[in-house]
């Protein structure tokens, strides 16, 4: 009985190699996909989700990973039947591209620098469909169509690095439905991508599916993806499937209690409304953490920042000199008072990453002021400024980038102790000690390295380093956008725990509209090197007034498994080119002030 | 229900990454190319640091009644000549394990001084740039572009020859090569997250360079290191060779070799032990080289330090 069946998972085991002998990847998992359905596959990382799906494609044997039990049936185009486990590499070669397409994560990794968009799309075309060159360029631009790229014939003879990762992603798309698979395998397709480009790219895999009656296996930690996308649902957890069902049994009546935590953790949009201040979340089985008092913003100002501007020269000719500036923070002022958070909300590209650093002087702006406690920071000598650096420390986004890999935890998180002299012998290894008390970590890690731990655990490790000065503020640079939303959400109430405790401020930098809704008292949204709204989170959320605004919580995906993605999101236009010509000078950036502190940008070009 | 428990507990994915010292031994058991060229280099090593034990003869031993014996002869006191005697009776054998004295020597301080200049300068170019960092980079494409081997002869020519002033002119001509690799792996590690984050930590520049940068780059400097010690112990070959090294009757391979070149036709065995001596360790150096290159690889590694 294979009516409508496409593929179907029984009992599937992989092991990789370690030192101890062979680990379990994934375990016992089973599922089937019908033809022409979007299935989801949702977990966090470690939950095999990947796992189970490369093996479809023999693609774990290429890192290690052996399929050492269950039958994976493909019920193939010309209607035979085939175990993709025990099949040979000159048969997987037909079936890879051809009949199973894959899209990767990272747009910016699977497209290869070296050669044009049209030659590595004809490449598959004439492996897999034996079309001449010229057939497979006529191919390619009917792809490139249908993925509903702008220009298509120029994006032909154009290189990978001159696209944007929207464009990319819709490219990879394009190939991998150029030999018309009866799959698409999509590991994680819109992760690396902003949320407005996200919802453009998931609206698009949806219309797809509807154009060429492929079916989809959609691998993604992202709840609300699965809202939006599933018709099927397989949630993972621990390289064991939980639980399984239509995506509205599982959104809504969840039945395994992982599931019920994995929906719990997620911040939806709107929770917050009405809602004075910042609030924990609410997290099943983990960790619970109140803070003990309410957080209430202090009064007195701790962060001024004034006309900030940061722009990078584009070098050319035979002179190297300037020709064009990327504007990348232009004219930006806001304040961050005493037990407050700040939120500078904006897509990649925005300009609220630089504003983070440049704050701190890990980069040094062009123009503005930055007072920090009544002191003029960017005027501070180097020796001065570092001894500031005990009061302003920064939370990066990459745990497994910002920690160095060949030392131990209790030296990393003793380094600022160490710099400033602030304890020494016994002292310090009590006060490290207890900061992995005071971020929930057991003292048996102190010796650790990095690699030996998840990249929840590192993100408190860092935070931890952070807090080890005392320090008043605290730059969170997109700090959890990398962790699982489990790990994300018991982080958040982390920080928010710390900062009714010890009093200390943030600027939190994030794309994620729903998270900031959670943690800030005042939001700032940035757009192309600009700040276009600012006022209390109740203001921006509640009464958004900027386009960009707008169009930025609409594209945050929603739990509602009724509310199609193509419906709601419009495309917004492009950002505004953030590069300008040597010498031009853009103009002021004025201001309509909504109700008392709520301020919308006026200029028309932003 | 219990069917349903699990834990949001994340201290269960802490897995154990570490490689230790037993890894990496493991791992040379099971690579026999590596593993011969190891143990070469440790039986050469061994025999230098006991050649007053191990060396059946004094190398310096004058016996000219037992001169130019073949190898496996036995001379007019009944001696034993493994690899038989040049043509003052003095054993080849004795001869070569004292000369690798030198040529181990030579080769380690040589490699180890122009590395340890060579990535102090590297490094703090790369990582602060600016003109400090076009001074040193021109410097090195000068010192690149200048002829080393007539340098030394000049140099050495001037100063005479010798151990000491082998080993100061082989630094000055070789730290280069260190500084180029030392720069680029600067500039990458520059941009890195986690020296970002030790400067807002208030680290000062000193220690993020030698306290946090070098240790994460230090892999392939130590493969580069492995090689030039390799390429120093020929080149101090050639210079003995050539009269311009190590002063006789001290023995060296180089010296050996240019000794034997009078003999050539008759007795082969002045010149092929100590070449064997000089290709075999060399060749030991860059085997070991590449799979210190290949297990020091992140991406390659599973394949060494897994158990299967």
């Amino acid at each position: 009985m294979n009516e409508g069946i496409l593929v179907r998972a029984d009992g599937l085991k992989v092991e990789f190699p370690s030192k101890a002998g062979p680990v379990v990847a994934v375990e016992d998992v089973s599922f089937q996909i019908g033809k022409g359905e979007i299935v989801c596959i949702v977990g966090e990382s470690g939950s095999g989700k990947s796992v189970s799906s490369y093996s479809l494609m023999q693609l774990t044997k290429f890192s290690g990973g052996r399929i050492s039990n269950g039958e994976l049936t493909f019920y193939r185009r010309d209607g035979t039947v085939v175990d993709l486990r025990r099949a040979g590499e000159d048969r997987m070669r037909r079936i890879r591209g051809n009949e199973i397409g894959m899209v990767f994560q990272e747009p910016m990794t699977a497209l290869n620098p070296a050669y044009t968009i049209g030659w590595q799309m004809a490449e598959g075309l004439r492996l897999h469909m034996g079309l001449t060159r010229r057939q497979a360029d006529k191919r390619s631009l009917e792809m490139l169509r249908m993925v509903r790229i702008s220009e298509p014939e120029k994006r032909l003879r154009q290189y990978p690095h001159e696209l944007s990762g929207g464009m990319r992603q819709r490219v990879v798309i394009a190939m991998a439905l150029a030999c018309e698979p009866h799959l698409l395998i999509a590991d994680e397709p819109t992760t690396a991508l902003d949320v407005t480009v996200q919802a453009e790219i998931l609206g698009l895999i949806d219309l797809l599916r509807e154009e060429t009656g492929a079916a989809i296996l959609l691998i993604t930690h992202d709840m609300a993806v699965v809202a939006q996308m599933a018709d099927r649902v397989v949630v993972m957890h621990r390289g064991r499937k939980v639980e399984d069902g239509p995506v509205r049994q599982i959104l809504q009546e969840p039945r395994h209690e992982y599931t019920k935590a994995l929906l719990a953790a997620v911040p939806k949009l709107g929770d917050m409304s009405k809602r004075p201040g910042p609030e924990p979340m609410k997290i099943i089985g983990g960790y619970e953490c109140a803070p003990a008092k309410p957080l209430v913003a202090g009064d007195s100002r701790l962060l001024t920042v004034g006309n900030l501007v940061k722009r990078f020269p584009i070098r050319g000719g035979i002179f190297g000199r300037t020709t064009a500036n990327v504007h990348a923070v232009e004219d930006i002022s806001f304040t961050v008072s005493e037990n407050e958070t700040l939120a500078l909300v904006g897509e990649s590209g925005s300009g609220k990453s630089v504003t983070g650093r440049a704050v701190l002087r890990l980069e040094e702006p062009d123009s503005g002021t930055v007072h920090f406690q009544g002191r003029d920071v960017l005027s501070l000598h180097p020796s001065d400024m570092r001894d500031l650096r005990r009061n302003m420390q920064m939370v990066f986004q990459d745990p497994y980038g910002s920690l160095n890999p060949q030392k131990r935890l209790c030296d990393q998180v003793a380094e600022p102790i160490r710099n400033f002299r602030l304890d020494e012998g016994s002292a310090l290894d009590d006060r490290v000690a207890t900061l992995f008390d005071r971020v929930h970590l057991p003292r048996s890690f102190l010796r650790r390295y990095p690699a030996e731990l998840s990249g929840g655990q590192r993100q408190r490790v860092a935070i931890a380093r952070a807090l080890a000065p005392n320090p008043k503020f605290i730059v969170a640079d997109e700090a959890v956008s990398a962790l699982d939303v489990s790990v994300q959400a018991q982080v958040l109430n982390l920080m928010m725990e710390l900062q009714a405790d010890l009093g200390i401020s943030y600027l939190f930098i994030s794309h994620d509209m729903a998270v900031v809704e959670r943690i800030s008292h005042r939001v700032a949204v940035m757009y192309s090197g600009r700040i276009v709204e600012t006022g209390s989170r109740r203001d921006v959320f509640e009464n958004p007034r900027h386009d960009y605004t707008k169009a930025l919580l609409a594209a945050v995906p929603t739990l509602d498994p009724d509310s199609s993605i193509r419906d709601r999101v419009k495309p917004i236009s492009p950002p505004a080119s953030p590069i300008h010509p040597a010498g031009y000078e853009p103009a002021p950036p004025e201001y309509r002030e909504i109700s008392s502190g709520h301020f919308v940008l006026r200029n028309a070009s932003w | 229900m219990s069917e349903d428990r699990f834990d949001m507990d994340e201290t269960r994915d802490a897995r154990d990454f570490r490689v230790t010292p037993g890894d990496y031994f493991r791992a040379i058991l099971k690579d026999k190319v590596a593993l011969a060229a190891a143990a070469f280099l440790l039986i050469l090593v061994v025999l230098t640091l006991g050649a007053e034990f191990f060396a059946p003869h004094r190398p310096m031993g004058l016996n000219l009644r037992d001169g130019l014996l073949p190898p496996f002869s036995v001379g007019s006191k009944g001696d034993y000549y493994l690899l038989g005697t040049d043509e003052l009776g003095r054993d080849i054998f004795s001869r070569l394990i004292f000369g690798s004295r030198v040529s181990i020597s030579v080769g380690l301080i040589g490699a180890g001084l122009s590395c340890l200049l060579g990535v102090a300068l590297g490094l703090t170019a790369g990582y602060r740039g600016g003109l400090y960092e076009d001074i040193v980079m021109r410097l090195v494409d000068g010192m690149l572009s200048l002829p080393s081997l007539l340098v030394a002869l000049f140099v050495l020519f001037v100063l005479g020859g010798g151990f000491v002033n082998l080993i100061l002119v082989f630094s000055i001509l070789h730290w280069m090569v260190f500084a180029r690799m030392a720069r680029g792996l600067a500039l990458d590690a520059r941009t890195a997250t986690y020296v970002l984050a030790a400067k807002s930590l208030g680290t000062t520049e000193l220690r993020i360079v030698f306290n946090h940068i070098l240790p994460n780059v230090a892999a392939p400097i130590i493969v580069l290191f492995t090689l030039e010690i390799a390429i120093l112990i020929l080149s101090e070959a050639s210079l003995s060779f050539l009269g311009f090294g190590v002063q006789p009757p001290d023995p060296s391979w180089g010296l050996m070799i240019a000794d034997g070149r009078e003999h050539i036709r008759s007795a082969w065995w002045l010149v092929t032990f100590p070449g064997l001596a000089i290709f075999l360790t060399a060749l030991s150096l860059n085997l070991l080289a590449n799979w210190v290159r290949a297990v020091t690889d992140p991406v390659q590694r599973w394949r060494w330090i897994t158990s299967n």
